[in-house]
């Protein structure tokens, strides 16, 4: 038999070194007694052998990457057996490199149980430990907390507190040790009992009343909270006195809210609504493309408008002579609540440039008003609009047209070709011809910008924006003869 | 009436502020106070108490007033309740938050507050609060701010600087209910305050990525909340709208709240037991859409007459629908696959793909890696196991369904 005295309960450095000195020296687990400080001493036992020394340049024994982390928290757990386990799982990994994969054997299936026990318990703790304000001797004051965790966490959490509460000087008791932290070094002290600790804080009628006040009687679910906030953390949690009452009179609240008639509004109320109301109370619509715009805010023509963030109106001066009409806002579109300011907006401007055609010469706007998208995940996903769509938007294209009186209009692709012609056809087969719009007079149609986005080839696009370019060029020859 | 003293304010502000279901502390940044200042965030959040109505307390939850011009029907603090009223002052918002976070008692701030005389003077209140927790006091703890959808773009922007987390309530799945329950409401410059807090959301993401010193805006994204049961909406129509707010807003969270009698109640909006099974229902049929990789279409087809299954899950209820799918090889299967399997959580999905690297699964380790197999085992194969004719079997749906079928009544029948 072999001893190993370890520092600590959960001295994790204590037991690496050891291990791996056994291990080189081929000590099989059930050679290996484990003490540490807390536990029994088996006073019948065999007397120990020291342990080996690890020969001068041995390597020692490799473990994957994960290992370690795993170990660091099994260690604190309370079982015992926990150091053997380890020591087991050390030598088997010498043999099956990949057996943490196996979540299902034995020792891996209890490690990683300890370890989820181990996490759980710490995470507890970051939530359950109550600090009370002591007075200290310079005058600057102190917390202090007591608490009891189920497993030997204190050191593996004492660093969440120093760096959260960096700036205050606090001590963690707890039976099994004590952290300190003076606002420069964290220490360990031996545990103490319940009656070092503060019996109460000033601020704890005030948690309590907001503990009582937060909860709600109609949604009584004990179990959850129980499940959450096990009832031994109780017996530390300032809040937990409340807790009797305020279920067994929950009922009755929810009952007597559920049964009361319902109230007489206060004297001042209707006078405060309708100030509310009066400031409140939209603008005079106004007249022309403002007016239009602001009439289309409310639109639902079809029913794109539920799914889409707001209309996005068309764009541009009334003394704009080239009407543009594109398919429908896209995404940034959508949000931004302007056409044309995403990728293809981007693309058309900067072609719109290259053809010579200013800005304030050109309205712009779309055959659909509203973004049509599938949700999908946490993106949207473009979806053309159909006929019946573009049928109910036309409404408004109508009215912009008429308003603008524009020298020309240019569809941009076959969405808008529809809208302005009512009929149908394939851009590739009429690009760059003039079609006649019952509405709009003569209709230029190209293609629309986003298909020069989705071309994969630098090439493509290159080659693609310039016939774009070329026909915005053709459009400013047809409207100006120039 | 006489001035209140704070523990009085104390009860009434909080009250006031329990009916918002938020309390998460997670996302966004990390940072401690080891440079200076006090308090942390790890990114994970922590629940520092819960409830006897089963729901945690991680932030201190309050309304800096519940005085309010708005007459929202569903609501506490709307201007027709006459329940006690209460104002802090920011200075003692600050004040409580800080004495408990010192105590460990919260991971930080969930400011929320009734419109007072506008839109704007009531969002600069909140922002003055979280500013002089971050400036003056060096607070590094979690703050969430709810964003009034009316503000000044200017403010919306410095309350991002400041908070983790911005939330704006669509309120009710409907737009329609807007109307008629909360009139000073409007569905439309709701839905834009969310699309405008996306693309800052965004362009902040984007610029941290060039320069690692931008300034950030509220880290932790922003959250919504939507009320179920105070109208007619269907569940259909609330996962609907939940995945159209999810993709269209970037949202880290949408929070159903279960309508629940309030003190104060309007003659038009009677009170009823608040729908928790529907609540919980469609809390597991948000976690589909974005966790397992199902479509609205599916969770939406899978319900009846438009409603989730009160009496078993959403995803069993899915399969129990689209048996032909199954049984599938756990040893075989892909990953968005056995997602599908119920009973199989992302965590044991992720065991199992692990494992059978390693090993071939036999029914006993499924077993080992899931909390129940009862509702695994019709829908899988293993090495040693195979369902047979169980999964055509008519009488696998009531097998798998509670004996006690959770009824709930609906406030329209």
């Amino acid at each position: 038999m072999i001893r190993v005295d370890l520092a600590h309960a959960a001295d994790f450095d204590g037991w690496r070194e050891a291990a791996r000195r056994l291990a080189i020296a081929g000590v099989a687990p059930a050679d290996v007694i484990w003490q540490t400080p807390d536990g029994a001493q088996d006073l019948f036992a065999a007397p120990a052998q020291a342990l080996p020394e690890a020969p001068e340049g041995e390597k020692g024994p490799r473990v994957p990457r994960e290992f370690p982390d795993l170990a660091r928290y099994v260690i604190c757990h309370a079982d015992p057996a926990r150091f053997s386990l380890l020591y087991r799982l050390l030598l088997r990994l010498q043999d099956q490199p990949r057996l943490l994969d196996h979540a299902t054997d034995d020792d891996v299936h209890l490690a990683n149980a300890m370890a989820k026990a181990v996490s759980r318990e710490r995470h507890k703790m970051t939530a359950f430990v109550r600090f009370r304000e002591v007075a200290s001797e310079d005058g600057e004051g102190a917390f202090v907390a007591w608490f009891e965790p189920e497993h030997h966490v204190v050191r593996l959490t004492a660093p969440f507190f120093r760096d959260r509460f960096a700036n205050m000087r606090w001590s963690i008791l707890t039976p099994d040790v004590c952290a300190h932290w003076d606002r420069k070094t964290l220490r360990f002290t031996e545990g103490v009992s319940r009656d070092q600790a503060p019996g109460a804080d000033r601020l704890e009628d005030y948690w309590r009343t907001y503990y009582a006040s937060i909860f709600n009687p109609a949604r009584l679910k004990v179990a959850t909270m129980k499940r959450e906030m096990p009832v031994p953390y109780w017996k530390n949690l300032p809040e937990s006195s409340l807790i009797p009452a305020l279920i067994e009179r929950a009922e009755g609240r929810a009952t007597a809210m559920v049964d009361a008639a319902p109230t007489k509004a206060p004297k001042r109320s209707p006078k405060i609504v309708a100030r509310t109301e009066a400031a409140r109370t939209p603008k005079e619509a106004g007249v022309g493309l403002d007016g239009l715009r602001r009439e289309a805010e409310g639109c639902k023509r079809c029913p794109l408008w539920a799914n889409a963030t707001q209309t996005v109106f068309g764009e541009g001066g009334a003394e704009a002579e080239l009407l543009f009409v594109g398919e429908q806002p896209g995404d940034k579109e959508d949000l931004v609540g302007r056409p044309f300011v995403g990728p293809a907006g981007q693309m058309f401007d900067r072609a719109l440039a290259e053809a010579g055609i200013a800005r304030e010469r050109a309205y712009v706007t779309n055959a659909v008003k509203h973004f049509k998208n599938e949700p999908r995940g946490k993106r949207r996903l473009h979806k053309s609009p159909n006929i019946s769509e573009i049928n109910a938007c036309r409404w408004w294209l109508e009215k912009e047209t008429a308003l603008l009186k524009p020298r020309l209009a240019i569809a941009l692709g076959a969405s808008a070709v529809r809208s302005l012609t009512g009929e149908t056809h394939a851009v590739t087969k009429v690009r760059g011809q003039v079609l006649s719009s019952p509405f709009a007079g003569d209709v230029f149609v190209t293609i629309h910008p986003s298909f020069i986005l989705r071309l994969r080839e630098t090439e493509d696009r290159e080659r693609e924006f310039a016939a774009f370019v070329a026909d915005l060029t053709q459009a400013r020859q047809i409207a100006y003869g120039r | 009436m006489g001035q209140l003293d704070s523990m009085s304010k104390l009860a009434i502000l909080a009250d006031a502020a329990k009916y918002d279901a938020s309390c998460a502390s997670s996302g966004g940044d990390k940072r401690n106070a080891r440079a200076g200042g006090m308090g942390s965030t790890t990114g994970m959040g922590i629940c520092h108490s819960y409830a006897p109505d089963g729901r945690c307390i991680s932030l201190l939850k309050l309304l800096l007033t519940n005085h309010c011009i708005y007459d929202c029907l569903y609501c506490v603090n709307r201007v027709s309740s006459d329940v006690r009223r209460a104002r802090f002052t920011p200075e003692e918002v600050v004040d409580l938050t800080l004495n408990f976070y010192k105590r460990n008692y919260i991971e930080g701030l969930f400011l929320s507050s009734g419109i007072i005389r506008s839109p704007d003077y009531t969002m600069e209140q909140l922002v003055r609060v979280a500013q002089l927790l971050r400036e003056t006091h060096g607070f590094k703890g979690y703050i969430h701010l709810k964003t009034i959808p009316d503000a000044d773009p200017a403010l919306i922007e410095k309350a991002g600087l400041y908070a983790d987390r911005l939330s704006i309530n669509v309120e009710l799945p409907r737009e329609e209910s807007l109307t008629v329950l909360a009139p000073q409401k409007d569905a439309r410059s709701i839905r834009k305050a969310m699309g405008g807090l996306r693309l800052r959301l965004d362009e902040a993401k984007e610029e941290r990525g060039k320069a690692k010193h931008a300034p950030r805006f509220a880290p932790a994204g922003q959250s919504t909340q939507m009320i179920v049961g105070a109208d007619g909406a269907a569940d259909s129509e609330i996962v609907r709208t939940s995945a159209t707010l999810y993709s269209g807003y970037d949202l880290r969270r949408v929070y159903y709240s279960a309508f629940s009698p309030i003190p104060s109640s309007a003659a038009a909006l009677p009170l009823l037991k608040p729908p928790l099974m529907r609540e919980h229902r469609l809390y597991q049929a948000d976690w589909l859409y974005r966790f397992y990789g199902f479509s609205v279409d599916e969770i939406v087809g899978s319900m009846k007459d438009g409603m989730l299954d009160l009496s078993v899950d959403p995803k069993l209820s899915w399969a129990l629908s689209n048996r032909d799918g199954f049984p599938i090889d756990v040893n075989r299967a892909a990953r968005e696959t056995l997602l599908r399997v119920p009973g199989l959580g992302v965590k044991s999905v992720e065991k199992i793909i692990r494992m059978r690297r390693v090993a071939s699964l036999r029914l006993a380790d499924v077993a080992r890696l899931t909390r129940s197999l009862k509702n695994v085992r019709p829908f899988i194969t293993t090495q040693d196991w195979t369902p047979g004719a169980s999964i055509d079997a008519v009488s696998l749906a009531a097998r798998l369904t509670p004996v006690m079928a959770p009824q709930q009544l609906s406030l329209f029948g």
